[in-house]
């Protein structure tokens, strides 16, 4: 029997296609052909042998069929090739890279998020570079349905070995049922959170929490969750779904599904989808977490990206998907506060701290009353400037 | 035996390359010859036809005429790029009047002559000594060349044939447009490319020129690039180049993610450090990247409200675009990428065709590279003492050529943007496989994992000190590559010397060893 494992072909680069034949007697032999073969071929046969041994294989035939692959990659495929013949609880991990120990918060900014193919290994490498706030390594819509198996072993490797820098490290799952199984490969491995797609109800919440507390054996994990709204009885079901877990940190909309649930096309003004969007953004508000928009897909068209955020801003919305790391820069440019925001949101701040110090129960700026919550809005202004470096820790200063 | 001696930069050279004594190099600017340059025969009017009308049938009978024999060098140009026609036709018939043993001396090698492998591999051509690209890389890698390559960057070219070591007996200049006398130029007709300053030198030293052309108009041919009075036979052919693959479209500017990032931190470097100024100068390849940093040069012209007083061309319709906007008042051009090059330079006085003489010869009373602020160029290898490598890969194969890479090394400011790590394989390594351009001449290395500044300039490092820049050792950068990569083997070489390559004086700064096929 030959299982085969990966992709190959004239435009693949960065993976590897494995194919594997165990035998009962005649040793290991490893056929490697790759275009870094005499730099890396010691390499990659020291790394083929120590997977096979470490499964208890002694008689296999194993071809690789290289363009570049590193490590993380190769084992993924590899093991993949010997769990389709060898019945085994046993998993092959490389070393966690030192920084992905770490959980998130919950209130971290999450402007961009940018998908990744979940079984595509060079989109992967360098996505950790471009600021995006998350990355979501994808097992769901751009997985072709019999490569779902071979991603979940390629996400697990790359949650755990690749540097993605700043960004928060998410996996969107597949629909629940199918779902709940990628969690097994995705929770012991620090995932920070995960996204559930196409998701209509609270129950479905539910079982994704349960899960992570069966898998991670831990009734209070800091997994956080953010489920994606596709359908019309999803938005109905906003509220429900954004309350249904403490874990639940940000609600999203997916405008693709739901259009072609309502059996309307997708308009660039976005009328179509302006209820479900004021809707979901509502929903999030009520439920004191974080309102985040559908995914721009037209890379091409940076000014109509422009429009779009700034239009979705303007609704509520804290953040959105992107599928190009070039999208990453114009988003969290327009997300974030602008000067006359900051400005304005500096002056009540500061009243407020006056009224504070002066136990004033009444904050007021000028002639003019400011009520509580437009104080609060102004602290979280100020807070995400300080974070992004729009200002000085120490903007007070050029305020006395 | 060849007795190896060691360079100024530490590399084992051969005394002897192809029967004659190589100069090891000796460091950047310290070869100084004392000798007067090569002058090529006195020819006189009285042999040649006093009407002027020095046609001939076709190439095989100018090369006859020519006096063509075993061993001889002959010389070509790549301003038909891969769409090139002559070189080839010019060995077969070499081939079929059985002659042996000629020197190739192209100003470049595309890999559209894979065909003249089998005139290596028949005897009619014993070497090149040019460029290497792809299959002539690969082919001369395996040890197959009879024997050593010698690898030239333009203005080296120039210094060779000036210097008299490399003497061509026959040169076949390939023109767009050319008249009974041999004026040509390269702006006219179907193979349209630009200039014709590669074959200048070759116009003006070798001992016959040959002007083939498949647009020949009465005289005269204006302007005359190569002048009619060097050129003793001019023949018309159907076609002597593939128009669509002369000029290949434009290049697009890259959609890799990456490169854009490279790009746009490149040119972020270059505005902090103020590099880019009111009056500057600049040159960018014609690759993807290069062409990126153009166009975020232009942006931050544009908000700066400034201009380039000039830009080094390879043009292409980018850089036409930034000087008929304004940004840019000349373009001082090598080479012409697309048809909106060769339009602008045929119609634009600000567009100026040069050559390697003004632009790089290293024998000359100066040249144009000095004075460029900014070059932007590539490598395959960078070492931690910033010493690159442009022609060979790290599994030892020879695939690139030098072209005007040394050159530029002596730009005011040299900025490698380049992958940290390429297919698995890192691009910042302990030793280069080949030393093509010593580190004291490069400056910054801009990788998508952070910049590296050469400790030699204290003024950039001083300027970026307080910038969101990532700046890096390279000795980090390199700890990172290896972290995701792997640290890979040592390509496995034999001993058998197989290419030379030279610095931009006519020394050695290193060879090129044959790749040990392991299957």
């Amino acid at each position: 029997m030959i299982t085969t494992s990966g992709n190959r072909g004239d435009t693949v680069r960065s993976d590897c296609h494995i194919a594997l034949t165990i035998h009962k007697t005649g040793g290991i032999k490893i056929n490697i052909k790759s275009k870094v073969k005499s730099l890396f071929g010691k390499s990659i046969n020291d790394l083929c042998s120590i997977i096979l041994a470490h499964f208890d294989i002694e008689n296999a035939f194993l071809e690789i069929d290289d363009q570049g692959a590193l490590p993380f990659v190769i084992a993924a495929r590899l093991e993949h090739a010997i769990k389709q013949q060898v019945n085994t609880s046993k998993e092959f991990l490389l070393p966690f890279y030192n920084d992905n120990y770490s959980f998130s918060t919950t209130d971290k900014i999450r402007r961009s998020r940018l998908y990744l193919p979940g079984n595509n290994p060079k989109l992967m490498i360098n996505a950790g570079i471009y600021g995006a706030d998350g990355i979501i390594l994808d097992l769901e819509d751009s997985v072709a349905p019999e490569k779902k198996q071979e991603a979940r072993y390629l996400v697990r490797n790359a949650l755990r070995g690749l540097d993605f820098g700043s960004a928060e490290r998410m996996v969107r799952i597949n629909q629940l049922p199918m779902g709940l199984e990628d969690l097994k490969f995705i929770i012991p491995h620090q995932v920070q959170l995960v996204l559930i797609p196409k998701c209509e109800n609270s129950d479905q919440i539910i079982q994704v929490d349960e899960e992570i507390k069966e898998i991670s054996q831990c009734n209070n994990h800091q997994i956080l969750l953010m489920p994606i709204v596709e359908s019309s009885l999803g938005v109905i079901n906003a509220f429900e779904i954004a309350k249904a877990s403490k874990n639940v940190v940000a609600i999203a909309i997916g405008l693709e599904d739901y259009t072609a649930d309502l059996g309307v096309q997708r308009t660039e003004a976005g009328t179509e989808s302006f209820f479900a969007r004021s809707a979901v953004v509502n929903a999030a508000k009520a439920a004191g977490i974080q309102a985040i928009d559908s995914v721009f897909s037209d890379v091409a068209n940076i000014n109509a990206l422009t429009d779009t955020v700034q239009k979705s801003k303007a609704m509520g919305f804290e953040g959105m998907g992107c599928i190009h790391p070039r999208q990453v820069k114009i988003i969290h440019q327009y997300f974030a506060p602008d000067i006359s925001e900051i400005e304005k949101a500096q002056k009540i701040v500061l009243a407020f701290e006056k009224a504070e110090r002066q136990n004033l129960s009444v904050v007021s700026l000028g002639s003019k009353m400011i009520d509580p919550p437009v104080v609060k809005r102004a602290l979280k202004t100020i807070s995400q400037a300080e974070s992004l470096l729009l200002i000085e820790k120490e903007w007070r200063k050029n305020h006395e | 035996m060849n007795k190896l001696v060691k360079n100024a930069a530490g590399r084992m050279i051969p005394e002897i390359i192809n029967g004659d004594k190589a100069i090891p190099f000796k460091g950047v600017g310290k070869h100084i010859p004392e000798r007067k340059k090569f002058a090529p025969k006195i020819p006189s009017n009285i042999f040649y036809p006093a009407d002027g009308n020095k046609q001939i049938n076709n190439i095989k009978e100018a090369l006859i005429k020519s006096g063509i024999r075993d061993g001889m060098t002959i010389s070509t140009h790549h301003h038909f790029r891969n769409g090139d026609l002559i070189a080839n036709l010019v060995f077969d018939i070499a081939h079929e009047l059985g002659i042996k043993d000629l020197r190739w001396f192209p100003s470049a090698s595309f890999p559209c002559h894979e065909h003249l492998i089998r005139h290596l591999e028949n005897g009619t051509i014993s070497h090149i000594e040019g460029s290497m690209n792809g299959p002539l890389g690969r082919f001369c890698s395996e040890g197959k060349m009879k024997k050593t390559a010698v690898l030239r960057s333009h203005g080296g070219r120039y210094q060779a044939i000036q210097d008299g070591e490399v003497q061509i007996d026959i040169a076949v200049i390939g023109a767009a447009c050319a008249d009974p006398f041999g004026n040509a130029n390269g702006l006219n007709g179907s193979s349209a490319s630009g200039l014709l300053g590669f074959a200048l030198a070759d116009s003006q030293y070798a001992d016959k020129v040959i002007v083939v052309t498949d647009n020949l108009v009465q005289f005269p041919c204006v302007p005359w690039q190569i002048q009619g009075n060097y050129v003793d036979f001019v023949v018309e052919v159907e076609k002597v180049g593939i128009p669509e693959k002369i000029v290949s479209g434009t290049t697009e500017i890259t959609k890799s993610p990456d490169r854009l990032l490279i790009a746009e931190m490149t040119a972020k470097f270059c505005e902090i450090t103020d590099i880019i100024h009111d009056g500057f100068s600049f040159q960018a390849g014609a690759g993807g990247t290069a062409l990126s940093i153009s166009i975020f040069f232009a942006e931050i012209m544009r908000k700066k409200g400034i201009k380039a007083r000039f830009a080094r061309g390879g043009s292409n319709k980018y850089l036409v675009q930034m000087l008929e906007e304004g940004l840019i008042e000349y373009i001082l051009d090598g080479q012409t990428f697309d048809l909106a090059g060769v339009e602008s330079m045929k119609n634009n006085p600000n567009h100026v065709w040069t050559s390697p003489f003004t632009s790089y010869n290293y024998h000359s009373k100066g040249n144009f590279a000095g004075m460029v602020d900014v070059v932007i160029l590539g490598a395959t290898e960078v070492d931690l003492n910033f010493n690159a490598n442009v022609v060979t890969h790290s599994d030892g194969y020879l695939l690139h050529g030098l072209g005007g890479w040394q050159n530029c090394l002596f730009s005011k400011t040299v900025i490698l943007p380049i992958p940290l790590f390429r297919d698995r394989i890192p691009v910042i390594v302990d030793d280069v496989t080949t030393l093509c351009g010593p580190g004291e001449l490069i400056d910054v290395i801009v990788t998508e994992r952070g910049i590296a500044i050469n400790p030699l300039r204290k003024d950039l490092i001083e300027k970026t000190k307080n910038s969101t820049l990532p700046l890096k050792t390279l000795k980090e950068l390199k700890a990172e590559a290896e972290r995701i990569c792997g640290k890979p083997e040592n390509p496995k070489l034999s001993e058998n010397i197989v290419a030379a390559i030279k610095w931009v004086d006519g020394t050695v700064i290193d060879i090129v060893k044959q790749v040990k096929n392991e299957d």
